[in-house]
């Protein structure tokens, strides 16, 4: 018990004097999720869109196989990743592997297909509302998807945010590709689960704080654009 | 403007599981004329403007205009019968078909701004579209339709929820395009103002055209019993 006051206390005293491990692990998590966020949603965005105003054979097969590969085990997603990175692997001329690059790459396939998954979702209810108008004003398919996007932004951006949620708190496949190198690699989740092995709770209570604290700001943000979905603000 | 017009139909059916929904139909639309649809709930109304737009395909017969048809649905606008607001400020509906044809920013909020005034919404312009009454939602969906100029304008009931000003509104912008030679086919279950703005009149019964012709005789003298049982108000 007094272990765990005292890790509290020690943390408290970490975020509010700013100390640099933890500044540099919380920016470094940030950089990481970020990019792959933003890569992710440059990608499932108009796919997810694409999806839902194109009529095609396989249609219901490509929403299938999303479903299914939004539900891909983070641990295979980095094992496969470290295969493809590593020294041997068909990537390995590229000398990604154990570099932050290595971890966006493996975000960015655990988050982009719940992107585009919850994109598809919110753009095809807008495109039933939508179709008539935009078949009648006789617009071109990239005409309709940048329509749909923008109209649909607020959706969209809560889909960007279930990604960044989901990308911040993974640790499994990050640890494999990453291999939480001090400097280098090292991010809020794995500092978290080497120092608590090491026994260093100051730390990992510290950095827990700012990841609690990023989540519950990701749903706010969340809550606050469903309600200004609700009440059609912009 | 190179004329799209005329639209003609020959031997068009629209049929849904089995179920004609009109058919056969065989019409043409003239250029410069306005032309009101009558009939019915369910008579085909909507069907038929529906497939001359393009929006509903035929399931047999020719839909056909004096250009090819990618021109045609170029030069052509409909208005349904529940108007669709996008999800942006009543501007931004307003100026979005100009967008698309890239009309320069300032040049289409110019164009905005006359066509809010004319539809009386002018105080209303930067309020979400969504927000907007049914009255006011319909009469943007008219504005929309006519501010890119388009030669043909289809306009399903664009009077059914509103009130005596709007509905003025709304005819005086008709009256206005009909003498600048714009071609209109609109339908309406308002008899008194298929009478104010009819040059022509297309009684559809039971999903075909029943009978049809030029405004004033069909208005003076109907040539089948059941446009004549309808003009007077009995139920066809
Ligand atoms: N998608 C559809 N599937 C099946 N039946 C349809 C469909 N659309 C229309 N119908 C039927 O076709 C007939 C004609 O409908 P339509 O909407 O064209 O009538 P209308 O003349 O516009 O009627 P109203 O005056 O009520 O607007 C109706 O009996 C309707 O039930
Ligand atoms: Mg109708």
């Amino acid at each position: 018990m007094d272990n765990i006051w005292d890790g509290i206390k020690a943390a408290v005293y970490l975020l509010v004097t700013f100390d640099r491990d933890l500044m540099e692990i919380t920016l470094r998590s940030l950089q990481v999720t970020l990019s792959a966020v933003a890569i992710s949603s440059f990608v499932a965005l108009p796919f997810g869109a694409w999806l839902a105003i194109r009529r095609f054979r396989l249609r219901r097969a490509a929403i299938a196989v999303l479903n299914a590969l939004m539900g891909l085990p983070p641990v295979v997603v980095g094992l496969v990743v470290y295969l493809l990175l590593s020294r041997s692997g068909p990537f390995g001329v590229l000398d990604l592997l154990f570099t932050p690059a290595a971890m966006i790459i493996a975000q960015v396939i655990i988050i982009t297909p719940l992107i585009a998954s919850i994109a598809h979702q919110a753009i095809r209810e807008l495109w039933a509302e939508y179709h008539d108008l935009l078949i009648s004003m006789n617009t071109t398919s990239g005409q309709r998807i940048r329509t749909l996007i923008w109209d649909g932004r607020r959706a969209l951006i809560t889909a960007a945010l279930a990604g960044f949620g989901r990308a911040i708190g993974e640790v499994g496949a990050i640890m494999i590709v990453g291999g939480n190198i001090d400097h280098a690699t090292r991010v809020l989740t794995t500092a978290i689960a080497l120092e608590t092995g090491k026994g260093d709770f100051a730390l990992a209570l510290g950095l827990g704080f700012v990841l609690i604290f990023l989540s519950l700001l990701v749903n706010f943000a969340t809550h606050a654009l469903g309600r200004t979905e609700r009440g059609k603000f912009w | 403007m190179s004329s799209i017009l005329p639209l003609t139909l020959s031997n068009a059916y629209v049929k849904r599981r089995g179920k004609t929904l009109i058919g056969p139909i065989d019409l043409s639309i003239e250029a410069a004329e306005l032309t009101i649809i009558i009939g019915p709930n369910g008579a085909g109304k909507t069907t038929l403007m529906r497939a001359m737009h393009g929006l509903q395909r035929l399931t047999s017969g020719v839909l056909e205009f004096a250009c090819s048809i990618d021109d045609a649905r170029q030069a052509q606008a409909f208005v349904p019968q529940n108007p669709i607001m996008m999800r942006r400020s009543l501007r931004n509906n307003l100026i979005y078909p100009l967008q698309l044809r890239g009309v320069s920013k300032s040049a289409a909020n110019a164009q905005a701004d006359d066509w809010a005034q004319r539809i009386n919404l002018r105080h209303a312009l930067d309020q979400s579209a969504p927000n907007l009454s049914g009255g006011e939602k319909q009469k943007v969906a008219v504005a929309r339709a006519l501010i890119r100029e388009p030669e043909l304008v289809f306009l399903d009931e664009p009077c059914a929820n509103l009130d005596g000003h709007a509905t003025r509104d709304i005819e005086t912008m008709l009256l206005a395009e009909r003498a600048a030679r714009r071609t209109i086919v609109m339908s309406t279950h308002n008899l008194g103002q298929a009478r104010r703005l009819a040059t022509r009149v297309i009684f559809m019964l039971g999903g075909c055209v029943h009978e049809t012709g030029r405004a004033d005789a069909f208005f003076d003298a109907p040539q089948t019993p059941e446009a004549a049982a309808f003009l007077t108000g009995d139920i066809v």
